[in-house]
């Protein structure tokens, strides 16, 4: 090796081994960790025997943990459904119309960011509010004369995990608005222009162009949905607490995760090895929904 | 755009479509200035004032309530750990994460992709669910209760979306540019600092934006790491007084009013390059 070679390299790892070590301590390493700690029994803290896939059975394998899995499971899918359905179609219809430079759009955009600068803690604590049996939501019912819409939003077992999702959508919709905003802002006008002049309406030049070529983009909102989905957490706990009140209605796999591993779901004691389980779950569940996104929509990537 | 989407020029349903949109988007901003005003005003008002009549103007605009928080329940504490911890997880996050963006993107070499996968690999991981053995690392350190843990996990949490938004931003920067400089004889970290990074000064606000308030407003981390109270952060100093049924909402309030300042005002300061940075492909995949 010349001793031009090692200088090249001496200065690309100068430039990338820093952050590179600190990704690999903290995110890398600790995913193989999971899947190996997984494997093993526990006493709180202290790993005994390997036990293979015993974790993983007791997991899917009956009382409590089965039901609790799958009653959260159910409670992320209608997090991610929601989500897309709601959020990301309503962002993608608000971006859509802020990048056609619509009457105060530099205020819209500007506005709809907000919620996002909110934490998490001051949106559940503050919606928590508005949304007890007496709070502003229902008084603005009453106001509008429909006493009877009133509910106890996230008390009653069919509204409360609804109603955080919607919380949700309230902070975040800004983000998909900006994105897309971004992306349709990126089409290039002479594409525009020419399908307009063709005679192309509004819609054809939406569906027909628009939307194919800002695929990237519902591809990246779409996988950070899957992400964010699976790993809802402090929504529930500031709004609903750590079990999911009333009576697991809202428990999500985020809050199942922390009671098995910080010890509140069978005797009181974390379960490191069922905990780790979970979290592998939780991983492969990631990995593998992002990964069908991203390879179903690199078929219908086009480029100009 | 010529061909555009302007109430003047259209005709028919289009206007109609028009029309429904900007009510919706204003429904939506309605939805966000009168809670935020609302919560402004109740951060004057007693607790009996906010449950009894939560329309109501406070009885009178006094600062007591700030008062009661920023000195007597040390709030101000929780503020200033929220801001150390946040700004020198973001110097790091920032400079680590251009560095390696900087790396990956504008030198030709064996392994890069696998690199910036291994990058990336960090946006796909949710860091959440490595608490466990994130907390067994802490621990073998005897990093538990100190600032380092959180900062040493935000400055991971931040840098695989940093590489991602500037090494994308990077490539499409000129190499010619960097020739030029070369043959002037400059070193490569002054092309880094001092031609390319300027360059990217709108990736960098959103970046910045991007990955400063979720640090600012984590909770789960601080929750789990930061157990005494004097090294509490801002959003778990705040639920500390959501207490079961002895809430001060009055205080809880003037809390979340404080908590939200500095993004404010840091998103205003840079609304205008992250809105930039966004359309400046950072976001095209």
């Amino acid at each position: 090796m010349t001793r031009k070679q090692l200088r090249k390299i001496g200065t690309i790892s100068l430039f990338v081994l820093p952050g590179l070590i600190i990704v690999l301590m903290f995110i890398v390493i600790p995913l193989f960790m999971s899947m190996y700690n997984s494997l093993f029994s526990w006493t709180q803290l202290i790993r005994n025997k390997f036990v293979g896939f015993e974790n993983f059975a007791k997991l899917f394998g009956g009382f409590p943990y089965r039901d609790m899995f799958f009653n959260a499971l159910k409670n992320n899918v209608t997090w991610f459904l929601m989500t897309v359905f709601i959020q990301n179609i309503l962002g993608l219809l608000f971006g859509y119309v802020l990048s056609r430079r619509i009457p105060g759009h530099a205020i819209f955009q500007r506005i709809f960011f907000l919620p996002v600068l909110f934490s998490i803690v001051a949106v559940g604590y503050l919606w928590g509010l508005y949304l007890r049996p007496n709070g502003l939501l229902n008084e603005i019912l009453n106001l509008i004369g429909k006493p009877e819409w009133r509910h106890a939003w996230l008390g009653e077992a069919k509204f409360a995990t609804p109603t955080i999702i919607m919380v949700n959508i309230w902070r975040w919709i800004g983000f998909p608005s900006l994105v897309f905003m971004a992306a349709v802002d990126n089409v290039s006008v002479e594409c525009l222009e020419s399908a307009y002049l063709d005679g192309a309406g509004e819609w054809k030049i939406f569906s027909k162009i628009v939307l194919p070529l800002i695929v990237p983009s519902i591809t990246i909102i779409t996988v950070l949905t899957i992400i964010g989905s699976l790993n809802v957490f402090e929504q529930v706990y500031t709004m609903a607490g750590l079990d999911g009140a009333p009576n697991y209605a809202t428990d999500t796999i985020g809050t199942l995760f922390y009671r098995t591993a910080f010890g509140s779901v069978d005797a009181g004691s974390p379960e490191i090895g069922i905990g780790s389980a979970i979290s592998v779950i939780i991983y492969i569940m990631t990995f593998v929904f992002s990964l069908i996104t991203v390879v179903s929509s690199r078929k219908r990537e086009v480029e100009v | 755009m010529n061909i555009d989407f302007t109430y003047r020029s259209s005709s028919g349903w289009k206007k109609v479509a028009i029309t429904v949109c900007l009510v919706m988007m204003s429904v939506y901003v309605l939805l966000i200035i009168y809670p935020l005003f609302n919560m402004v005003i109740s951060s004057f008002k007693t607790t009996r004032e906010i449950l009894k009549e939560p329309f109501g103007l406070p009885a009178s605009f006094s600062f007591k309530n700030y008062k009661l928080l920023w000195v007597d329940k040390h709030f101000d504490r929780y503020f200033l750990n929220s801001l150390f911890v946040t700004a020198v997880a973001m110097i790091f996050v920032l400079l680590l994460g251009s560095m390696a963006s900087f790396g990956v993107s504008r030198y030709h070499f064996k392994g890069s992709t696998l690199i910036y996968m291994l990058f990336l690999s960090g946006i796909m991981l949710p860091l959440k669910a490595a608490i466990i053995p994130l907390f067994l690392i802490i621990k073998k350190f005897r990093l538990v209760d100190s600032f380092a843990s959180v900062i040493l996990i935000f400055i991971a949490m931040g840098i695989p979306s940093t590489v991602f938004i500037l090494s994308g931003f990077m490539k499409g920067i000129p190499i010619d540019l960097e020739y030029a400089a070369r043959i002037d004889g400059c070193s490569d970290f002054r092309i880094y600092s001092q031609i390319v990074m300027p360059l990217c000064a709108s990736s960098i606000a959103l970046v910045t934006i991007y990955n400063a308030v979720p640090i600012w407003n984590d909770f789960f981390f601080p929750l789990v790491f930061l157990t005494s109270d004097v090294r509490k952060t801002l959003p778990v100093g705040l639920s500390s007084f959501f207490g079961q049924n002895s809430t001060n909402w009055g205080l809880l309030f003037v809390g979340l009013s404080i908590a939200i300042i500095p993004m404010v005002i840091m998103y205003l300061f840079m609304s205008k390059y992250f809105i930039k940075g966004m359309t400046a492909g950072a976001v095209k995949g």
